[in-house]
């Protein structure tokens, strides 16, 4: 009995996963533990602080896990992802503040953002994708640099530099209530409402992806990535398969973009379509293992922790090396994105498959 | 086009292709009415000529790099930035050349300034080519990480070792002021980054047309392998290509950070866009190419600045686009 049920779960579980399990024990583990985390902070830690740091996981696993469609799956390095992050976030914050604080402003806001990323993301691959694949990356960074720099001169529709706060409808309010007595411990506000429908979203967007990267057209990306050529010479128009997994990717980061601005109820540009955030999505994406929708989680989880305390440690270093000439400047917590830097380029070299496909390695080694 | 093959087209009709040229001419003149005023448009004219000199010398290196070993370095902009501040700390020792009224000591003390800083990121060069480029050899999707990597550790070093806070590095008096021809008026300096421009092109031109080892980057450039198999380590030439391409960055960092006056680290990173454009659009590997293609960006980018403001941010993007749509592959085709 106890054996069925088992068999039972885990068929389902390979059903809902896209028959992509993890393949590794600790792999699952540290999933389910992450997946626990997720489900749970709101009543174990219910500090501002983690409840920020639990959201930055959720939006961010999804928003890294659709930069690896591109980087992991289809081999092509994008440097616009976060501004399609930015433009869903700023779709949103321009749409509640236009008409209003209704949910209909916020399907408005995420519809228009929809389609300025479809439009934009086409028109990116259309110029650069059929001339060679460098090319694409080096249009991604002109196109993301011009999109930073209008979002600052637009000054009435984004808020400039500072960015802008927007109301949200009520229910996502933290003053609203949903029930008169306290949950477990905790009151439900409306900030542990949004909190929950940005999990779902998130979870349902990552089992998207899941499902994607299973599909024939998953298979055929990676045929792409692995050999265009031949993926070519096979009969699949390559072009076609690369425009449309350029123009998913960005949906769903605009998406993940949507998802932050519920939470945040302000955007910016230094959150949004900054330089800043899409290195950290490279390093996100690399960290995790490229090629693996589950990297994203490891990656998101592990630079998340590493970022809050990797200031905090440099601050001790540089408190105790205070003095000595070179070093002294070298570890202070301004520079850590020297750091930051080297732990990345060592990343390339010495752990090109990541998190994931390590752990993954040595599960098939010991199978 | 005529029927000679395709290398001996490269040595004899070295002037067959005068189409980008002619681009720009009839650029220039068109925007002339629509600007008005003569003063005006030979101010903005000359202003996008030095821009797009300095963009030259700085990406220069690049489009070598790219076209002969097939390495896109997103660092270069680095170099840049190490060539400004390295020019900003010579420039102290160095005041009182640089403070002199005759226009020749001031010269020579920016030339002294410019050496500096080309030595200077020439070694920067050398190391990051075996740190950062060997490793990652015939692999684009790292070269992208561990070259964008690499740049931000060279940026937080530039940081780490001057501060962050604003370098000066002030244009000597001698320098300073312009020419006066009718009613035009011509900043000395702008003059200055043009002519050297020019010498740098003519001179980048010759080496590469009318020298050995010009013979064999050109050679590299259209097929590597069949360089190596003729007995030539084309791995030297590259390396040699590069550290030369950073110490030329360095020198248009200097100029650049002489032109700007004062400057923080981003100063290379601002730039980056601009040169893989200047790169995607002179041709991958075509020095020609690039010397157009970062005259016509500086320029474009002037008169669109004056004349329509709102759309100066996507004019770099508009010329990317218009210029790719006419040649696919560039303005002029590798190596040439």
């Amino acid at each position: 009995m106890n054996k069925e049920n088992t068999m039972l779960l885990k068929q389902l579980a390979s059903h809902v996963l896209s028959d992509d399990l993890p393949r590794s024990r600790l792999l699952t583990v540290l999933l389910l533990a992450v997946l626990a985390y997720l489900l749970m902070a709101p009543f174990v830690l219910p500090g501002a602080r983690s409840l920020n740091v639990a959201i930055t996981i959720c939006v961010f696993l999804v928003l890294v896990g659709s930069f690896d469609l591109l980087l992991g799956y289809s081999g092509m390095v994008s440097f616009a992802h976060a501004m399609f992050y930015g433009i869903g976030a700023y779709g949103v914050a321009i749409g509640l503040n236009k008409w209003g604080t209704t949910w209909s402003a916020i399907m408005l806001g995420t519809l228009a953002a929809m389609a300025v990323s479809t439009v934009l993301s086409v028109l990116m691959a259309l110029i650069s994708l059929r001339v060679k694949a460098i090319f694409y990356t080096m249009t991604t960074l002109a196109v993301a640099s011009a999109f930073g720099a209008l979002v600052m001169r637009l000054n009435s529709l984004t808020g400039g530099d500072d960015g802008r706060n927007f109301g949200v409808p009520e229910v996502l309010t933290p003053g609203f209530e949903l029930f008169e007595d306290e949950v477990f411990g905790i009151v439900i506000s409306g900030k542990v409402l949004t909190y929950y429908l940005v999990l779902v979203c998130a979870v349902l967007l990552f089992l998207l992806m899941l499902r994607i990267v299973n599909s024939r057209f998953g298979r055929v990306l990676e045929a792409i990535r692995e050999n265009e050529f031949r993926a070519d010479a096979i009969g699949y128009r390559t072009l076609y398969y690369k425009l449309a997994v350029n123009t998913v990717a960005a949906l769903i980061a605009t998406a993940a973009g949507v998802l932050m601005a519920l939470w945040l109820r302000y955007v910016g540009p230094q959150t949004t379509v900054g330089f800043n955030v899409m290195l950290n999505i490279l390093l996100m994406a690399v960290l995790g293992g490229l090629g693996t929708v589950y990297g994203a989680v490891l990656g998101v989880v592990v630079f998340t922790v590493a970022e809050n305390y990797l200031q905090l440690l440099l601050q001790k270093i540089s408190a105790a090396t205070s003095g000595v000439p070179v070093v002294e400047h070298l570890l202070q917590p301004d520079r850590w994105l020297l750091w930051f830097g080297l732990v990345f380029v060592l990343a390339v070299y010495f752990f090109p498959t990541g998190i994931v496909g390590n752990l993954r390695e040595r599960a098939s080694r010991q199978s | 086009m005529s029927d000679k093959p395709q290398a001996l087209q490269s040595l004899h009709g070295r002037w067959d292709d005068l189409a980008p040229m002619v681009l720009l001419l009839v650029i220039g003149v068109a925007v002339m009415p629509l600007i008005g005023s003569l003063p005006t448009w030979a101010t903005l004219t000359v202003a996008g000529l030095a821009m797009g000199m300095m963009l030259f010398i700085m990406a220069s290196g690049l489009t070598l790099v790219f076209g002969l070993m097939d390495v896109l370095n997103l660092g270069h902009a680095a170099f840049v930035a190490v060539g400004a501040y390295v020019a900003a700390t010579l420039a102290g020792p160095l005041s009182s050349l640089l403070k002199s009224e005759t226009g020749a000591h001031a010269i020579l003390g920016m030339a002294l300034v410019a050496l500096g800083a080309m030595v200077a990121t020439a070694l920067l060069g050398w190391v990051f080519e075996h740190l950062f480029i060997r490793p990652v050899y015939g692999n684009h999707l790292k070269q992208i990480l561990i070259t964008i990597g690499a740049m931000i550790i060279i940026e937080q070093l530039v940081l780490a070792f001057w501060g962050a806070q604003q370098m000066m590095l002030p244009l000597p008096e001698a320098l300073r002021g312009s020419l006066r021809i009718g009613e035009v008026g011509i900043e000395r300096y702008r003059l200055v980054a043009v002519a050297l421009g020019l010498v740098l092109y003519f001179g980048l031109r010759v080496i590469f047309n009318h020298t050995r080892i010009g013979l064999l980057i050109r050679a590299g450039v259209e097929n590597r392998d069949m360089v190596e198999a003729m007995g030539y380590r084309i791995h030297r030439v590259f390396v040699a290509v590069f550290v030369a391409g950073a110490a030329l960055a360095g020198l248009g960092g200097a100029m650049w950070g002489f032109y700007r006056e004062q400057f923080t680290a981003a100063i290379g990173t601002d730039l980056l866009v601009q040169l893989l454009i200047i790169v995607v659009i002179g041709g991958l590997g075509s020095v020609r190419g690039c010397f157009f293609g970062a005259l016509l960006l500086a320029l474009t980018q002037n008169y669109v600045n004056y004349l329509i403001p709102d759309l100066a941010l996507v004019s770099n993007i508009g010329v990317m686009v218009a210029v790719l749509l006419w040649r696919p592959q560039g303005l002029y085709a590798p190596g040439r």
